[in-house]
């Protein structure tokens, strides 16, 4: 007899907690041949302040933690994911009808995504700063610091595992913290990668996880005034113009849809941080 | 402030005013486009000297037809001369202006402050010498392009709309251009209405520096023809600096367009002085902060934050410094405080200030003598400002300074920080690391420790939050006209 298996329920992660949607809603997720998989959490308007209210929470310590903190937590997500690479190769054949060979090297392209930017997270201030040679008297140096709480539609055409890292671990090496809307049709990956984030050593409300229709929640966090910008990577099917002209009332840095995953780049991560420009002056001796 | 006493005391000096015959003004101005003064279509309108209200000269308006010819004419200049020009000859270029600025420093300095109404030691010594310096040092750029931090080989992005503020009004010109220019733009730029006379001084030195025609130009008019420019179909790149409201409208009307685009924005920035401040510098630096060009400046230090155990002496240091300062004729080399720049900008701070009045502060102005013609506004302090009154919140843009007080560097950085802006903060202190500690946390894009309103072309300057994105100086505001062509063999 075969064993009668325990399926997970998946839910959202806010705050470092696994929460239902407070609207009590869920939608059904199948596989690409019709199988039921689960029934996901359908994140709702409120959900997603919730989150925002942890990210905000979350920033202040995030952000002050050591360059080198971040970049080892970075690097512990990689070693959890490397860890349960089994269950994710798993879910990306069941969700995205993947082979197990694509599936694998998704997952495996998506540990090396964190290896990467773990590395970076104690030297693009190095890189994207500068002292400058200003003509008088004045200690003058400028860094980049993160924006504060972004927003991000992930990837929705393919790839869930990746596309998702690929736009969470730019934003979070420099201290921002995250809403992260994930991908709608194959949201298993999403969920239990909020459940390894969890299990490292990333603080509560660093990451924060809505499984649900990108449509319906976006437009709140593209108004909301306590984000700071938003991330409409994986944006490109929805009134992605109406998201950008939403959040210029609060002016957030917008970052426009991308065809396909993010490639790994100092870009992203420079394109969501802001430039501190500190003058002091010398005593003449 | 000399009748006080019958003897003469230092404060009285005799009238030491620049001389206007260095400047050859014409009668009217048409627009520069494609290299030439053309006629506008709309109907012109009349700069005037906001100190005494005299017409200075008739000034073209730029209608939607005109905005098309002069992106059509900085296209051409960009398919068929700039983008195919050298690095290195862009840069001559670049360096001919910044000369050609400095040979013709007085003569732009007096234009700026007959016409904006800013203290002419302001402009002399401020003013245009960073024009000067502005494109002397971006001229640097033109052919280190690879060196910009975007990888190898970046690149130009195209016709860059431009639309810059009174206040500033040659230097903002400068602040865009000269980036611009180096990174191989073309440009079509809006000078503001009111303060368009340094713009077309300007265009005439890009014809004695022979810049080919259509690199720059410049169109003269109010706010429906930067809204017809920054909105042209055929711009890449717009630039904005002014008011939060009009950086909203354009954020909104760029949406989608895939133009690049950079804010520069109001600001309400906080002047944090400890009680272990070297009080005599801060009491400059906190008049320099808020009165420097009659506080017409988005990163002006308009909110004090002074240590409660030591605002009433700041205060009152504050207000007998306050007493010394010489309001009156923006040439006459003694005057301190210059004119507000337009009558629609006085009722502002007026307005403003009657409100900050009724919203409970206390008002104290500096006993000035107000000239009976022009527009000014003697320097003043509200005292008992609450965190949450119109003049501790709004971006005034005039000689207005409200104080609040803190007892503890948290609470400092927690009230400095409780704005929708983000430009720029000073903070006063002899200890270093107090300095440091407070600087990290506070969001805004430039700090000024133990100083105050500092510009240089090698120093970034730019907002968090609403006061915009993007920034101007430095490395970084050449980044603000290039594309990334990829870092090649990085990941």
């Amino acid at each position: 007899m075969t064993r009668l298996t325990v399926p997970k329920t998946y839910k959202l992660y806010i705050g470092g907690k696994f929460p239902r949607s407070e609207s009590g809603r869920t939608y059904e997720v199948v596989s690409k041949k019709g199988v039921f998989l689960a029934n996901v959490a359908l994140a709702s308007r409120k959900d997603a302040r919730d989150a925002v209210v942890a990210a905000r929470g979350a920033q202040p310590g995030w952000s002050a933690a050591t360059a080198y903190n971040r970049g080892q937590v970075l690097y512990r997500i990689a070693e959890l994911l490397e860890g349960r690479r089994e269950q994710f190769v798993e879910e990306l054949i069941a969700t995205e009808g993947a082979s197990k060979a694509v599936a694998a090297k998704q997952v495996d392209t998506a540990i090396d995504a964190w290896v990467w930017y773990a590395g970076w997270a104690d030297k693009y201030v190095q890189v994207a700063g500068n002292g400058n040679p200003v003509s008088g008297p004045y200690f003058n140096l400028s860094t980049p610091e993160p924006t504060g709480v972004v927003a991000i539609v992930a990837p929705q055409a393919s790839s869930s595992l990746l596309g998702l890292v690929s736009v969470i671990a730019p934003a979070i090496l420099s201290g921002n913290t995250v809403v992260v809307i994930a991908n709608h049709a194959a949201p298993l990956a999403a969920v239990s990668l909020a459940e390894v984030l969890a299990t490292s050593d990333v603080p509560g409300g660093v990451v924060n996880i809505l499984t649900g229709s990108p449509s319906e929640i976006a437009p709140w966090l593209a108004g909301h005034a306590d984000v700071n910008a938003i991330d409409l990577a994986g944006a490109e099917a929805l009134d992605w113009v109406d998201l950008m002209v939403t959040a210029a009332d609060t002016l957030k840095r917008v970052l426009p849809p991308e065809a396909g995953v993010p490639a790994p780049s100092l870009e992203r991560i420079v394109a969501l941080t802001e430039t501190k420009t500190v003058w002091h002056t010398k005593s003449l001796i | 402030m000399s009748d006080l006493s019958k003897t003469p005391s230092f404060l009285d000096y005799a009238p030491a005013p620049e001389s206007t015959s260095i400047l050859h003004l014409k009668k009217s101005y048409g627009l520069f486009i494609d290299g030439e003064f053309v006629k506008g279509h709309g109907a012109p309108f009349l700069t005037i000297s906001p100190s005494s209200e005299q017409k200075i000269a008739e000034i073209a308006n730029a209608n939607s037809r005109d905005v098309d010819v002069a992106v059509a004419a900085a296209r051409k200049a960009y398919d068929r001369t700039w983008s195919r020009m050298s690095g290195a000859d862009r840069g001559k270029y670049l360096f001919r202006i910044a000369r050609l600025v400095q040979e013709r420093a007085r003569e732009l300095a007096v234009a700026e402050s007959l016409d904006n109404g800013k203290p002419i030691k302001e402009s002399r010594d401020v003013d245009v010498p960073l024009v000067a310096a502005w494109f002397f040092y971006y001229a640097g750029w033109a052919d280190k392009l690879d060196y910009a931090g975007l990888g190898p080989n970046p690149k130009a992005l195209g016709v860059a709309a431009q639309v810059i503020p009174w206040n500033f009004p040659l230097l903002m010109l400068a602040w865009k251009v000269a980036p611009a220019l180096a990174a191989g733009n073309t440009v079509v730029i809006k000078p503001a209405e009111t303060t368009s006379l340094s713009a077309m001084i300007f265009a005439e030195i890009l014809q004695q520096a022979d810049l080919p025609a259509g690199v720059v130009n410049i169109i003269t008019g109010a706010g429906d023809t930067g809204e017809a420019l920054v909105n042209h179909p055929d711009v890449n790149k717009v630039a904005f600096t002014g008011s939060t409201a009009v950086g909203r409208a354009i954020a909104k009307s760029t949406a989608g367009s895939g133009k690049k685009l950079t804010l520069e924005l109001g600001g309400k920035a906080a002047n944090i002085v400890f009680d272990d401040a070297p009080i005599d510098q801060a009491i400059e630096g906190i008049v320099n902060g808020i009165f420097f060009n009659q506080g017409h400046v988005c990163c002006a230090g308009s909110r004090l934050l002074v240590q409660e155990n030591v605002h009433d002496e700041v205060v009152d240091r504050l207000k007998s410094r306050l007493g010394t300062l010489r309001l009156g004729d923006p040439l006459d080399k003694n005057t301190d405080i210059g004119a507000i720049n337009s009558r629609e900008q006085l009722d502002r701070v007026r307005e403003l200030s009657d409100i900050g009045e009724a919203e409970g502060a206390v008002r104290w102005s500096a006993p000035c003598v107000i000239p009976d013609k022009g527009f000014w506004f003697a320097p003043t302090i509200f005292t008992n400002v609450s965190t949450s009154s119109r003049i501790a919140r709004d971006e005034i843009f005039g000689p207005v300074l409200a104080v609040l007080t803190f007892r503890t560097p948290g609470e400092a950085i927690a009230k400095a920080n409780n704005t929708p802006y983000g430009l720029s903060a000073g903070i006063w202190s002899d200890k270093g690391s107090k300095i440091l500690a407070v600087a990290d946390k506070l969001r805004a894009g430039v700090i000024w420790a133990n100083t105050f309103n500092r510009f240089d072309p090698a120093s970034p300057f730019g907002g968090y939050k609403e006061s915009g994105f993007g920034r101007e100086g430095g490395r970084h505001g050449l980044a603000a006209y290039l594309e990334s062509a990829g870092w090649g063999s990085g990941k």
